[in-house]
C-alpha cells in the first residue's frame, strides 16, 4: 500500500467514521443518564429521510438538516415518553422505534416522491459541499504533511468537523459542567440525585433530547453529505455499530472517537478491497464486516478489558412515595 | 386485592393496545392518501378470503410461531433474546447441511433430522450469548444483536464459498433433492375434484409449530424446569435462595429459545424455498418479539398473535401488489404493536388499574351498607377465663 492509497483509505475512514461518531456520542449521553437506546439506528434513518426529503423539496440543505433533527427529536420524545414517563422497557421501545422508522420512511418516501421508497438525487445546494480549509491548496505540495492536511483534514463537509468538535464538547459537558455531573449521577444513582432535589425526569429527558439532536445530525450527514439522497434502509446497521463503539469505548467520549475511527477504518477497507491477502491467506470481506461485532462481544465479555455500563442503565426510576 | 382481575390483564390490555395500534395504522394509511376501509377489506380478502390466501397466512404464521415462542421462553426467564433472526439463519444452515449431504429415504425421516439439526444450530448460536451473560455478565440484548450481524456474515460467507454449487453466480445452495420435499397443504388437503391451497407454501411444519406451542405450554406450566424458569424470571434472588442455579436456567432457557428460533428453518428453508438463500429469514426473528409481546408470552397467545401477523403479512403483500401502499406498512404496524403492547404497556395499564380500583372501592363501599359482620362476631367471642 503506497502513501497515496493510504491517504485515500484514511480519508474514506474519516467519512465513514463521522455518522458512527455522532450516533455514538448520542448514545453516550443517553446511556450515561441511564436510558439504554438501541433505537439509534431508527432515529438516524428517520433523520436521513427527512433531511433528504426537505432538502430535495426546498433545495436548501440547512432546512433539510433542521427537518432531520426534528424527526429524530420526535422519536427521542417517544422513547422518553415510553421509558421515562411510562417506565416501560427501554429495549423494547428502542426496537419499536427502529421498526417505526424503517417502515415510515419508505411509506412516506413512496407517497411523496413515488420512486420506490427513495428521494430524488440531491444536487447543488441540496447537499453539504466540501469545505476547503485555509492554505490547503498552497500547502498541498509539502511532502507528507501537505497531502495529509489538504486531502485528509481539509475538504470534508461541515458536519464532519461538527462531529469531531462534538467530542471535546461532549467531554467538557459531561465532565466539567454541573449538568454533566448530574447527568452522570442520574445514570449511576438516580435516587441520590432525587434526594438532592434535582429532577430525575427532567435530566433524563434532557439527555434523551441531546441524543436525538446528535442522531439527527448523523442521519442528515448520511443522506445529504456522504450520499446524495435517501435510499431505503440506508443506515445499514450503523446505529448498532455505534452502539458497539460505545461499549468498546466504555462510555467515554475520547475513546468513542478512536473506536469509531477504528470501525470506520474497517468499513473503509471493506469498501475498497473485497478480499485481502495476508501472506497467502485470504481474509474474506465478510470477516471484515463482522469484525466490529466480534470485537464488541469480546469487549463485553471482558476478555479485552472490562466494560461496565452505567449502573442504573435500563431501569426506570420510581420515585419513593 | 386492589389489582385488576386476571381477564383484564390477559385479554383487555392486549386488546386495547391492539386497537390503539390499529387506529394509528389507519391514520397512517389515511395520511398517505389511501382508504383504510378498502385497505382492510383487501387485506381480509387476500389473506383469509380463499384457501390460497390461508395457505400463505398459515405459512407466515408458522414462522412467527417458532420465533414468537423463542422470544416468549426467554421472556419467562426475564431474558430478552433479540437474536432470533440470527438463530433462525443458522437453523437454515443446519437444515441445508442435513438435506444436501444425507440421502434421505423419506421426507418424514428427513424432517425429524432437519428439525433436530436446525434446533441444534439455533441453540448453539444462542448458547454463546447465554454463556457470556451467565458467566461473564455481558448484556444479552447487546450480544444477541451483535450475533445477528455475525450470523449474517457467516451465512454470507458459507453461501458464497462452500455451499454455492459450481458454476452458479447466485449466493444460494443447490436445490434440495426431491426426497426431502415436505408435503404442502395442497397435497395434504386437496381431493381429486377439489384442489385446495393451490400453490401456497403452507406445509406440514405448521403442525410441528402447533405441537411446539403445546410442548412449550407443558414445559413452562407443567414441569419442574418450567417452574424454575418462571421463578428465576420473577426474582433472581428468590430463585437463588430456593437453590435454583442462575447459570443453569440462563443456559437452558436460551438453548430452548435458540432451538425454537432455529427450527423455523424447517418451514421457510425446507418447506418453502427448498434451498438456502441469503436473507431467508426475512425479519421473522424480529416479528417474534412483537408476537411474544402481544401473546403475553403464553403459547396460546403466541399462537393467536402469530396467525394475526401471518394475516398482516399476507394481507400486506396483497396491498403492495394491488395498491400504492408499500409492504413497509406491515413494518409500521409491527412497530406500533411492539410499542403499545411492550414499551407503552403502562400507558394502557395505569388508567385501567385505576378504573378497576375505583370499581372495587365502590363495591366495598356498597358492601359496608349491609349488616356488618364485625361487631356481631365479637359478641360471640368466649369470655376470658378468670
Amino acid at each position: 500500500m503506497d502513501f497515496v492509497t493510504l491517504i485515500q483509505v484514511l480519508d474514506s475512514t474519516v467519512r465513514m467514521a463521522t455518522p458512527l461518531l455522532l450516533a455514538c456520542l448520542a448514545g453516550l449521553f443517553s446511556e450515561r443518564a441511564g436510558i439504554f437506546d438501541i433505537g439509534l439506528e431508527g432515529k438516524m434513518l428517520a433523520a436521513a429521510f427527512f433531511s433528504a426529503a426537505v432538502a430535495a423539496i426546498t433545495g436548501n440543505v440547512w432546512l433539510g438538516l433542521l427537518a432531520g433533527v426534528g424527526a429524530s427529536l420526535l422519536l427521542s420524545g417517544l422513547h422518553g415518553l415510553a421509558s421515562i414517563t411510562f417506565r416501560g422497557n427501554q429495549l423494547i421501545s428502542g426496537v419499536a422505534i427502529n421498526f417505526l422508522a424503517a417502515g415510515m420512511t419508505v411509506l412516506i418516501a413512496q407517497d411523496w416522491f413515488e420512486q420506490g421508497g427513495r428521494t430524488p438525487s440531491l444536487t447543488g445546494p441540496g447537499r453539504f459541499p466540501p469545505i476547503t480549509l485555509p492554505f490547503a491548496e498552497s500547502l498541498a505540495g509539502v511532502p507528507v504533511l501537505g497531502p495529509v492536511y489538504s486531502e485528509l483534514i481539509s475538504g470534508h463537509p461541515v458536519l464532519v468537523y461538527v462531529a469531531f468538535l462534538a467530542v471535546p464538547a461532549s467531554w467538557w459537558i459531561l465532565f466539567r459542567t454541573r449538568f454533566g455531573l448530574r447527568l452522570r449521577a442520574v445514570g449511576e444513582n438516580p435516587a441520590a440525585v432525587d434526594t438532592a432535589g434535582v429532577s430525575v425526569v427532567a435530566l433524563r429527558y434532557g439527555a434523551v433530547a441531546i441524543c436525538g439532536l446528535l442522531c439527527g445530525i448523523a442521519g442528515a450527514y448520511l443522506a445529504t453529505a456522504l450520499q446524495a439522497g435517501f435510499v431505503k434502509d440506508m443506515t445499514a446497521g450503523r446505529g448498532f455499530i455505534a452502539l458497539a463503539a460505545l461499549i468498546f469505548a466504555k462510555w467515554r467520549p475520547w475513546h468513542a472517537m478512536w473506536a469509531c475511527l477504528l470501525f470506520g477504518f474497517l468499513q473503509a477497507v471493506a469498501l475498497r478491497y473485497q478480499n485481502i491477502d495476508v501472506g497467502g491467506f485470504t481474509i474474506p470481506v465478510q470477516a471484515m464486516d463482522a469484525l466490529p461485532y466480534v470485537l464488541t462481544v469480546l469487549i463485553l465479555a471482558g476478555f479485552v478489558g472490562r466494560a461496565i455500563p452505567p449502573r442504573a442503565g435500563g431501569e426506570p426510576y420510581v420515585k419513593e412515595r | 386485592m386492589d389489582r385488576m382481575p386476571q381477564w383484564a390483564d390477559v385479554v383487555l390490555i392486549p386488546l386495547i393496545s391492539l386497537i390503539l395500534a390499529a387506529i394509528l395504522s389507519a391514520l397512517v394509511i389515511l395520511g398517505i392518501g389511501e382508504d383504510p376501509v378498502a385497505a382492510v377489506r383487501m387485506m381480509v380478502n387476500g389473506a383469509v378470503g380463499s384457501t390460497y390466501g390461508w395457505g400463505y397466512t398459515l405459512y407466515y404464521a408458522t414462522n412467527f410461531m417458532f420465533t414468537g415462542l423463542a422470544v416468549a421462553v426467554a421472556f419467562h426467564a426475564r431474558l430478552f433474546n433479540i437474536g432470533g433472526e440470527g438463530q433462525a439463519m443458522l437453523g437454515g444452515l443446519g437444515v441445508a447441511l442435513v438435506c444436501l449431504h444425507v440421502p434421505w429415504p423419506h421426507w418424514s425421516v428427513a424432517l425429524v433430522a432437519a428439525a433436530i439439526s436446525a434446533a441444534a444450530f439455533g441453540a448453539a448460536w444462542a448458547a454463546i450469548p447465554a454463556w457470556l451473560q451467565a458467566r461473564r455478565g455481558s448484556h444479552i440484548v447487546i450480544t444477541t444483536i451483535m450475533f445477528n450481524y455475525i450470523a449474517a456474515a457467516v451465512l454470507n460467507y458459507m453461501l458464497v464459498t462452500a455451499l454455492r454449487p459450481r458454476g452458479s453466480m447466485d449466493p444460494a445452495t443447490a436445490r434440495f433433492p426431491e426426497a426431502v420435499h415436505l408435503p404442502t397443504f395442497q397435497q395434504i388437503f386437496s381431493s381429486a375434484g377439489q384442489p385446495l391451497f393451490r400453490g401456497a407454501p403452507a406445509n406440514i411444519s405448521f403442525f410441528v409449530a402447533v405441537f411446539a406451542c403445546i410442548a412449550v405450554w407443558a414445559l413452562i406450566w407443567r414441569t419442574r424446569l418450567g417452574y424454575e424458569i418462571r421463578a428465576y424470571g420473577h426474582s433472581e434472588t428468590g430463585a437463588r435462595y430456593a437453590g435454583i442455579s442462575p447459570f443453569r436456567i440462563t443456559m437452558i432457557a436460551m438453548l430452548i429459545s435458540g432451538g425454537l428460533a432455529g427450527m423455523m428453518a424447517i418451514n421457510n428453508v425446507m418447506g418453502e424455498a427448498e434451498r438456502l438463500v441469503l436473507n431467508a429469514t426475512e425479519g421473522a426473528g424480529f416479528i417474534g418479539i412483537a408476537v411474544a409481546l402481544m401473546g403475553r408470552s403464553h403459547p396460546f397467545g403466541v399462537f393467536l398473535a402469530a396467525i394475526l401477523f401471518g394475516f398482516l403479512y399476507q394481507g400486506g403483500a396483497e396491498l403492495a401488489l394491488w395498491t400504492n401502499i408499500p409492504r413497509e406498512l406491515i413494518v409500521v404496524i409491527q412497530a406500533l404493536v411492539i410499542l403499545f403492547t411492550g414499551a407503552l404497556d403502562n400507558m394502557v395499564r395505569m388508567p385501567l388499574e385505576r378504573l378497576f380500583q375505583a370499581i372495587g372501592r365502590k363495591r366495598r363501599d356498597a358492601g359496608e351498607g349491609a349488616p356488618k359482620p364485625g361487631p356481631r362476631s365479637a359478641q360471640h367471642e368466649p369470655e376470658p377465663e378468670p
